[in-house]
């Protein structure tokens, strides 16, 4: 039997890059005050000082470090730490990490991941707060993980770590203190495999990073109403698994979408727009997306709550879907 | 510390070093004369920035590295792998967009890479190159390699961010990186006098803890004097060293560029005939008596061949099938979305 412990989002996360180290001599692990343990506890004293190094603020620097790192032969492991500080290193992201291979004709791999937190909610700010995973997505070059559980996080970073192309993995501020039983042992969960956190017949509600939490929520108060949910969760964004989202969509019949970005041209919006494109002789109601509004995050607790989306908003946006009267799909 | 005078004294150089100098000016050199012409007949598309001008800084540069040493560049960007020893044939086709050029069409002139001579790219974006020879510089140390990493940057980019970033990095992780700043006075038109309120990008490194060293640029036995301490430096485990060549790009800042002038006719001649880094190094081998006059006519014309020969290869390569523009995307490749 498979021994288990019950452990944190955030703990599952950093276990496996330390495991990844252990395994893999050229993987080493880049951060602001990372040998402070301010972003989390990691095992910092079980590795060399080069190995586990704490960095200046120089975002663009050190992320192009990394890509000439990860260029000659190491597996660099960066975490950018607050998601809104990827702008200050944006041109090494979006026009080196991932465009060099491509740009010559793949005479080069680049084996960087890039750690982004996202943690709105907590009386941040705008400059602290930002869900900003859909300007990568439309980064060709990039390879996008959105974990949502403690068991995915622990996968999905460790297939990140050994995926021979950048990684951005956006992990969700509001998930890390979440606990579950997972396994102790490495395992890898496949980029571009969606996962169906909850089976349901009535409305998919496609959700990505911590608004899994929140359709899961939703799915078990429309439970008592009668109404069954099924939770799909793409899990990677580049690649994205169609297929999953396609077959339950041809179940239900019925789509919500919930990213917890603003609306426009967030991921949800491309989910949506390619779940109607695919899927329209399928559905049997318009696709609903559930988004912030387009507004910077606001600071003042009652400010928050108002852009943020919550439970509740995915409960009414299923009950929206499942009400709807086929009408020229019927 | 500066290294200055045509022709610093430099006894450890073979004949065969001095004369393979000169065969890379001359390569880069008729290489982007060729390019100018091939881009006036239609079958360059896109745009080029000539090293011309720059040759001595270039091979003095990479003639004081070794073949495994890794190297960036920017968008001057032909001179740094032919400098490094990059065949010209691959080069030339993929200024013409075919399927037999180095990178395969996919970046073209300001963004030639040849990994197989250490280049790890030129680069579109002033400033991007001096990351990632700083982290190339750190994996090398990282992996217990001696290897050491060259980045080629102009004045301008000693101006934008990444350039203090990057010598900071340096400097803390005493990598073994070595900055080569290619100063030829102007950032497209905007001179260094107005861009900068300090008068050389070398006295920077003060204010990162590193070695400098200032050096004519058109001197390539100077240069090379000065990136060769650089390198035992580096090599040594003693860091970064920041290097400046003075230098003079002799055409405007890309072909077909129009502008205001912003450089006087008598400082244009002044470096394009007195200056002129291949002309002198010519004489000096002739001084030292390395070749004759007439073994170097011999040299030249077989550079001429050379380049013939390039852009023989290059007409000759087919045009990439369309549908390559889906691949090297990643190294481990996923459905491309949105393929008409």
């Amino acid at each position: 039997m498979t021994a288990t412990s019950r452990v944190t989002y955030l703990e599952a996360h950093l276990g496996a890059i330390a495991a990844e180290m252990r395994r893999d001599p050229s993987v080493f692990f880049m951060g602001q005050d990372l040998r402070s343990d301010v972003y989390g506890p990691f095992p910092s004293d079980d590795f060399s000082a080069e190995r586990v190094r704490s960095l200046p603020i120089s975002e663009n620097g050190f992320v192009g470090a990394g890509v000439g790192a990860a260029m000659t032969g190491l597996r660099p492991v960066i975490d950018i730490t607050f998601s809104n500080f990827l702008y200050s290193a944006m041109d090494q992201v979006v026009n080196q990490a991932a465009k060099l291979r491509y740009m010559t004709g793949g005479q080069v791999k680049i084996p960087l991941v890039i750690l982004a937190s996202m943690f709105y909610g907590g009386a941040q700010a705008a400059h602290h707060a930002d869900r900003n995973i859909a300007p990568f997505a439309n980064t060709p070059g990039l390879k996008i993980a959105v974990p949502s559980t403690p068991h995915d996080v622990k996968g999905l970073t460790t297939t990140a770590i050994r995926e021979d192309d950048p990684v951005l993995i956006f992990k969700d501020g509001n998930l890390f203190g979440n606990r579950e039983e997972i396994p102790d042992d490495d395992y890898a969960i496949p980029f571009g495999v969606a996962d169906v956190k909850r089976e349901g017949t009535d409305v998919t509600v496609v959700a990505i990073a911590g608004a899994v939490r929140l359709a899961l929520q939703a799915a078990k108060k429309l439970e008592r109403d009668g109404i069954s949910v099924e939770v799909v969760d793409p899990r990677t964004i580049v690649p994205l698994d169609m297929d999953t989202i396609n077959a339950s969509v041809q179940k239900t019949g019925r789509v919500v979408v919930v990213d917890p970005a603003p609306l426009t041209c967030s991921v949800g919006s491309e989910l949506a727009a390619t779940i109607t494109e695919e899927q329209f002789w399928h559905l049997k109601a318009a696709p609903i997306r559930v988004a912030a509004p387009d507004v910077p995050f606001p600071f003042s607790p009652p400010l928050e709550r108002r852009v943020m989306v919550n439970a509740d908003d995915v409960t009414k946006a299923v009950r929206r879907a499942a009400a709807e009267k086929p009408t020229r799909n019927a | 510390m500066a290294t200055t005078g045509v022709g610093a004294p430099e006894t450890s150089l073979t004949n065969e070093q001095l004369l393979e100098m000169l065969r890379r000016m001359l390569r880069i050199r008729l290489f982007d004369g060729r390019a100018v012409e091939l881009q006036k007949t239609g079958l360059l598309p896109g745009p080029i920035h000539t090293s011309i001008g720059h040759e001595g800084a270039i091979v003095g540069a990479c003639m004081a590295l070794d073949d495994e040493d890794y190297m960036t560049g920017y968008h001057r960007s032909h001179g740094h792998p032919i400098g490094k020893g990059s065949p010209l044939g691959p080069l030339m086709a993929e200024l013409l967009g075919k399927s037999g050029g180095i990178c395969r069409g996919k970046g073209g002139s300001l963004h030639l890479a040849d990994t197989s001579v250490g280049s790890l790219g030129e680069s579109g974006i002033v400033g991007a190159g001096l990351p990632i020879a700083v982290g190339a510089g750190l994996s090398a140390k990282m992996r217990g390699t001696d290897r050491v990493a060259l980045s080629f940057f102009g004045d301008g980019a000693a101006n934008a961010g990444p350039f203090h970033e990057s010598l900071n990095l340096a400097a803390i992780w005493q990598v073994p990186t070595i900055f080569f700043c290619e100063n030829n006075g102007y950032a497209v038109s905007f001179s260094i006098k107005e861009a900068m309120a300090v008068e050389t990008v070398a006295e920077r490194a003060a204010a990162y803890g590193m070695p400098s060293a200032r050096v004519d640029g058109q001197d390539l036995l100077a240069v090379h004097a000065a990136v060769s301490e650089a390198v035992e430096r580096a090599r040594a485990g003693g860091g970064p060293t920041l290097i400046e060549a003075r230098t003079y790009r002799f055409r405007e800042h890309a072909e077909l560029m129009s502008s205001r002038s912003y450089r006087s006719p008598e400082e244009v001649e002044h470096w394009t005939t007195a200056r002129d880094p291949i002309a002198s190094f010519r004489l000096e081998l002739e001084r030292r008596g390395t070749a004759t006059d007439e073994e170097l006519s011999r040299l030249e014309e077989a550079i001429a061949a050379e380049v013939d020969e390039a852009e023989r290869f290059a007409k000759e390569s087919p045009l990439p099938e369309p549908d390559e523009a889906f691949d090297h995307i990643f190294a481990q490749p996923i459905t491309v979305r949105g393929v008409k």
